[in-house]
């Protein structure tokens, strides 16, 4: 192989002084390197839609046992049960849609709000800085997030902002019973801080989109600057916006070390976001390794094959999205 | 260049011809020990090299089956089911003994507490929700319990420690056995799960009125108070290596090795013991497992002194002449 390679090289420097010297042709036509390229490029491009396929089939079949046994029950039964191999995902799916959805109730405020800060307020190098930053967030390894969690925010979560939130919504249902920091909310808090950057990188790309003249224009009819970020820059971002919440929401959806961690691993469906949780993905790392019955293992593929589907719906939705809007406003 | 790539090759190909190397996987449980093992065996046997993954004891016993790997290894022997899937006839040999611990913080309480089995299901079923109840403190006289609220702390992922301690549970109760069973992952009826040895001990010693079962050596090295347990003679004891290892005491033969051993017979006896074990295919003349073979007969002999100092109880000596034997 090296051989070949050094030959290779060899070869082609004689080629080229010969180029020089004499023009002739080439080893391979012209044309026949166009088509040798694009053989390449195309079975490059192709392999990766081989592997989504292959990665959907081998899903499927490995969760079949499971399949035919509960069928569609399995989504609407709780009873999640190995030694009696009675398998139920619904508090799985439950804790996965809370979880990320709170998580986005906290952060997409927030991201905005950051966005804003970043492409309008900031000038210049600093601005570039503070994204940088934020962007930085995003590189931060899941596992390092959890332990953060497990050390700092559990115990923040159970000393400080339950009692506050038990003082000031303590009337709703969701916000009683005993808390150990471990739980839905944590989870929802570490998510909402991962998928942060995310949402703002892209909320800011949108923001930075909008032409300058819009804004003159409203600065120019008297728009104060708060009036002219919420018609000139908020307003037609909106589909945008929702495409890149969209997109956090895909990333909170599939978040596996992170919220293993922090969620207390206890698959019930219980009113209170202080009580401990599970998600669809944090038990397929808990519980694969060690599945001893093959109705386990074939559950937890039937699991996998769920969350697929739900975050490949919910990416789908955020591109379709947001290629509409930039369809818009390049017109 | 092309000097460098044959030296290269040269030295790639020298070194696998060098070593013979011997692939295993399974349980994470004896993974300190086990490593400790294998690089002390190196040293003795340079053309030895013993790479060991430590996947798991499921992962071990499915890679074995398809044979992915020289030998596996498991904390808890191999069920019916797993045998008849696999081609070979496998020999489950037992390497050392482990002990789970049962851990507790309770800020106001600094003596060891005592507890039955019994109580001990009882407030891992949930019935049992306060630290001053009745029934803990009738076993802890003397001692002041507080009124707080008991956290129980358990495995999230599938587990060989779950397993034991299930099985120890379902020895002593009736009721455990009939709601919640024996498996490395269980329905529990209560508590937080936490992620591995280390995510439990993290999630006892970060809440106050936590109790939690984890492997003997995560409580020493945590110092984390541990419970003393009432064993089958009535006795009291906290988990010891020599209290370990009597639990194999009256375990003679390799028929007998796959039987439980919690709750075992016996003075001096702590109750929540396993063994854990390499799994070994039994094939004729493979150079590989001969070269096993002469590991284990070196781990069963040489190789349980380093045992003891990493909180593992060695076999019983006489059990370990018997293993000997039948490994030949």
């Amino acid at each position: 192989m090296e051989l070949d390679i050094i030959n290779d090289s060899q070869k082609s420097t004689a080629k080229s002084e010969s180029l020089i010297r004499t023009p002739s042709l080439p080893l391979i036509s012209y044309k026949g390197q166009d088509k040798l390229a694009l053989f390449f490029l195309r079975f490059c491009a192709l392999s990766i839609f081989a592997i989504l396929v292959l990665m959907i089939g081998l899903l499927f079949k490995m969760a079949m046992p499971a399949i035919s046994m509960f069928g569609l029950d399995f989504i609407t039964s709780s009873d999640w049960n190995p030694v009696e191999d009675q398998f139920g995902g619904l508090a799985f799916i439950y804790g996965t849609v809370t979880t990320s959805f709170l998580a986005l109730i906290i952060a997409t405020p927030l991201s905005i709000a950051m966005a804003i800060f970043i492409s309008q307020i900031l000038k210049g190098a600093l601005s570039k800085v503070v994204s940088m930053i934020v962007e930085l967030i995003a590189a931060v390894p899941s596992i390092v997030f959890g332990l953060w969690g497990l050390f700092y925010l559990a115990p923040w979560v159970k000393s400080t902002l339950t009692p506050f939130l038990k003082n000031t919504l303590g009337f709703l249902p969701q916000f009683q019973g005993p808390s150990f920091g471990i739980g839905i909310l944590s989870a929802s808090i570490i998510l909402a801080i991962m998928i942060t950057p995310t949402i703002t990188s892209i909320v800011r790309e949108i923001f930075n989109s909008v032409p300058q003249i819009r804004k003159e224009a409203a600065l120019g009819l008297g728009a104060t600057k708060y009036e002219m970020i919420r018609i000139a820059v908020l307003r037609p971002s909106l589909s945008g916006i929702l495409g890149a919440v969209v997109l956090g929401l895909g990333r909170a959806l599939g978040e596996t070390m992170a919220v293993a961690m922090i969620i207390g691993n206890n698959p019930t469906i219980s009113k209170s976001l202080f009580s401990p949780g599970a998600t669809m993905a944090s038990v397929i790392a808990n519980e694969y390794a060690e599945a001893e019955g093959d109705l386990h293992l074939s559950a937890l593929c039937y699991i996998a094959l769920i969350l697929f589907a739900i975050t490949f719906i919910v990416n789908l939705a955020a591109r379709t999205i947001i290629w509409h809007n930039n369809r818009r406003s390049q017109k | 260049m092309r000097k460098l790539f044959v030296g290269l090759m040269a030295f790639i190909a020298m070194n696998t011809m060098a070593a013979t190397q011997i692939n295993g996987a399974g349980a994470t449980f004896p993974y300190p020990l086990y490593s400790k093992w294998f690089s002390e065996y190196s040293k003795e046997n340079k053309d030895i090299q013993i790479n060991y993954q430590a996947i798991g004891s499921g992962g071990g016993i499915r890679q074995l089956i398809q044979e992915t790997v020289d030998f596996g290894a498991s904390d808890a022997p191999m069920s019916d089911n797993d045998k008849s899937k696999a081609t070979r006839q496998i020999l489950q040999i037992p390497t050392v003994l482990g002990a789970v611990a049962i851990s507790y913080n309770v800020s106001e309480v600094t003596a060891n507490i005592k507890l039955d089995g019994d109580t001990l299901a009882k407030i891992f079923l949930g019935e049992i929700s306060k630290w001053n109840d009745p029934k803990i403190a009738a076993l802890n006289e003397g001692l002041k319990l507080p009124a707080k609220d008991i956290l129980v702390v358990r495995r999230a992922d599938g587990s060989g420690t779950t397993s034991i301690f299930a099985d120890y549970l379902s020895t002593v109760s009736k009721d455990w056995e009939t709601q919640v069973g024996r498996g490395k992952t269980l329905k529990w009826p209560t508590g937080i799960g936490a992620k591995g040895n280390d995510g439990v001990t993290g999630a006892i010693s970060q809440n106050d009125g936590a109790i939690g079962y984890i492997e003997l050596a995560y409580a020493i090295n945590n110092n984390l108070k541990v419970a003393a347990l009432k064993n089958k003679a009535g006795e009291y004891k906290l988990p010891t290596v020599q209290g370990v290892s009597l639990a194999a005491a009256k375990v003679k033969s390799i028929s007998e090795v796959t039987n439980s051993i919690v709750d075992a017979d016996g003075k001096g006896v702590y109750p929540i013991s396993s063994f854990t074990y390499i799994l070994l295919p039994v094939k004729e003349k493979d150079a590989k497992i001969v070269e096993v073979k002469k590991f284990l007969k070196w781990a069963l002999s040489k190789g349980q002194n380093f045992a003891a100092p990493l909180h593992y109880a060695p076999l019983p000596k006489r059990l370990a002449l018997e293993m000997l034997k039948e490994i030949k």
